[in-house]
């Protein structure tokens, strides 16, 4: 089977007045399609910026990413935003609904811009709301649900364009412990019984437990690939 | 896709309503302004070119000269100088398509009870020609008329209303100044001349009806003044030397000497007036459309505004795959219907504060599906033209500096 994501010495630098800052410096990383990756490091490490890269909304300076088959680099940007609509869903740390639209509308956006019929549009998004437990709020505003129930709508709103790859960046980082289990509950179910490939950045070792597989970044370098269990002892 | 955009754009201009109603006001105001100023200043244009049109075209008048007397000079006129031989030369030259002599008058005129006081003119069929004026029923009095002096009259509108009210007045005897006049012709309506007289308060007799039994003249066959008409615009001022030289020679004017004559030029006259109108009305329209581009920048300024201020908004949507030209389309579309909203209650506006300069000012204005047209089609490429700038900012925005953004 074909890696999902294939990543070849990638660097990535920000140019400054002092000259350029390396913030990656050569990665290499496969993940296969029905992996569940947790990535973690300290403030600073990368692992933000090799997220956005990893969700086609930054750039490599160098180095190869192959997406689901696709050598992002020689994309342009429909091709990429399109990439972006088809192959991955978004969970942020902080939720990113759209406050003044419903969870309907909110869950039902990534078909708005995949060109799907409005009738078809509602199903499905109610059928998302419906996964997430959350089916009779779909006239609600955002503002008048908890925290926890907006992670689960912006799961929601990831998962409606039936993606290959989920990519979640701190995706508890604004919950509370037990909310924090549900919704990592929710990947794991997602993973295990929809064989979505799941990538996500945390810094709370107890959130990766959840994941299979563990990747650590310190300084812009890859310092530990393996199982979460053996990590650790 | 379209209409979800549009629902979109409703969304976030209800988010503000205020912003947004104080913004849609710029453009109802200028669009307002520029349709209430075309319709003034096309009614204008309007009233003045009805006022050349009544007064007839390529349009001469030749007044006699003036005379002195004791070191008293008289006015233009005062010397009966011109006859209706005079006018029947000048009608001969090949530039003149009608030339009609006038002696006017006011008199008293009498139909059963009714009575009322008019001018009279003195003069031959020509005039109607010269005048451009047409008879709405009956006939106009004939050359054999002018030749026997008969009592024969065509009458205004004005006349026929005050001294038959709905009666019909052709075949019916007037008194003017107590002999009895056949009314053969009833003129149709002219309105107002440009001075503001109401010209069909007017009646015309024959020439020499005017000159030996109504008015009497100082010497036999003079006449106050000559109207003519050239036969193109081309031809006037070919027609204005001829007819100088022709009468100087028919006056015995010596080489070098006055004139006792002047031949005006009243088209000329005219078409300064209407030029000043054309003038006044380009002025007005440039001038509201200052406010229609105060409008635009007005939009222009929300716009960028709203974009920082959606900033995340605009990195959710390309995070989950908007395009550029999504993003574009969205931020052009609040622009667009910012405007075109503006628009409709600017043209309501403007059509209503013209109806009632209209109806409280007593402007004649103008309003034609055109202007609205084009003010419709102004406030579309205002809202287009000032939208595009802070849509394409909003468009490339750089997804993760986007969503960063707090």
């Amino acid at each position: 089977m074909d890696p999902i994501i294939r990543i070849e010495g990638l660097h990535k630098e920000y140019e400054t007045d002092a000259g350029p800052v390396p913030v990656l410096k050569g990665i290499d990383l496969t993940i296969d399609p029905g992996e569940f990756v947790a990535i973690m490091g300290p403030s600073g490490s990368g692992k933000s910026t090799f997220m956005n890269i990893l969700g086609c909304l930054d750039v490599p300076t160098r180095g190869k990413y192959i997406l689901n088959g696709r050598d992002v680099g020689t994309l342009n940007s429909d091709q990429l935003a399109h990439l972006r609509n088809e192959v991955i869903g978004f969970v942020f740390q902080g939720f990113n609904l759209l406050p003044r639209a419903n969870l309907e509308d909110n869950v039902s956006l990534p078909l708005v811009y995949g060109d799907v019929q409005k009738s078809e549009r509602i199903a499905r998004a109610n059928d998302m709301l419906e996964k997430v437990g959350l089916a009779k709020y779909a006239k609600s505003l955002p503002n008048q649900i908890s925290g926890g129930q907006q992670q689960r709508v912006a799961i929601a709103r990831a998962l409606v364009n039936r993606p290959k790859l989920i990519l979640a960046d701190e995706p508890t980082g604004n919950l509370d412990t037990r909310t924090s289990g549900e919704i990592m509950s929710l990947f794991r179910q997602l993973n295990e019984s929809d064989g979505i490939t799941v990538v996500l950045v945390t810094h709370e070792p107890d959130i990766a437990t959840y994941a299979k597989r563990l990747v650590k970044f310190l300084d812009g370098s890859l310092i530990y690939d393996g199982e979460v269990s053996e990590a650790r002892t | 896709m379209t209409v979800q955009m549009l629902i979109e754009a409703w969304r976030a201009m209800g988010a503000n309503r205020l912003r947004t109603f104080l913004t849609m006001l710029g453009m109802v105001i200028g669009v307002g302004a520029v349709v209430l100023m075309l319709a003034i200043g096309q009614g204008a244009q309007y009233s003045v070119s009805q006022s050349i049109s009544s007064m007839g075209s390529n349009l001469f008048i030749i007044l006699s000269g003036s005379s002195t007397s004791g070191g008293l000079r008289m006015g233009l006129g005062a010397t009966p100088t011109l006859t209706v031989a005079d006018a029947q030369a000048l009608s001969e030259l090949p530039e003149m398509s009608a030339v009609a002599p006038v002696v006017p008058g006011v008199a008293q005129v009498v139909y059963g009870s009714n009575n009322w006081s008019t001018q009279v003119f003195g003069t031959t069929p020509a005039y109607l020609t010269v005048r451009n004026w047409t008879i709405a029923q009956g006939y106009p009095f004939a050359d054999s008329d002018v030749r026997s002096a008969t009592r024969v009259a065509m009458i205004g509108q004005t006349v026929a209303q005050n001294l038959f009210g709905n009666e019909d007045p052709v075949n019916k005897t007037i008194r003017i100044k107590q002999s009895p006049y056949l009314v053969v012709g009833l003129l149709s309506a002219k309105g107002q001349s440009l001075d503001g007289r109401d010209q069909d308060d007017t009646i015309l007799i024959p020439v020499t009806t005017a000159q030996r039994k109504l008015f009497g003249t100082q010497f036999q066959g003079t006449v106050r003044f000559i109207m003519a008409q050239a036969v193109s615009a081309q031809m006037m001022p070919a027609a204005e030397r001829e007819m100088n030289a022709l009468l100087r020679q028919r006056h015995h004017v010596r080489e070098g000497a006055d004139s006792d004559f002047t031949v005006r030029n009243l088209t000329a006259l005219v078409n300064t007036a209407a030029q000043a109108t054309r003038v006044m009305s380009i002025l007005l329209g440039a001038i509201a459309s200052i406010s229609l581009l105060v409008g635009g920048i007005g939009i222009m300024n929300i716009m960028l505004v709203s974009v920082t201020e959606r900033t995340r908004e605009i990195g959710i949507r390309v995070a989950i795959g908007a395009r550029q030209r999504d993003i574009l389309m969205q931020f052009l579309m609040e622009a667009i219907i910012i405007s075109i909203v503006g628009c409709t209650a600017g043209v309501v506006l403007g059509v209503g504060g013209a109806a009632a300069a209209n109806h409280f000012a007593d402007i004649t204005v103008v309003i034609t599906g055109g202007s609205i047209l084009q003010a419709f089609m102004v406030a579309a490429c205002v809202g287009i033209f000032f939208g595009f700038y802070p849509a394409r900012k909003a468009a490339r925005l750089k997804p993760i500096e986007a969503l960063r953004y707090q």
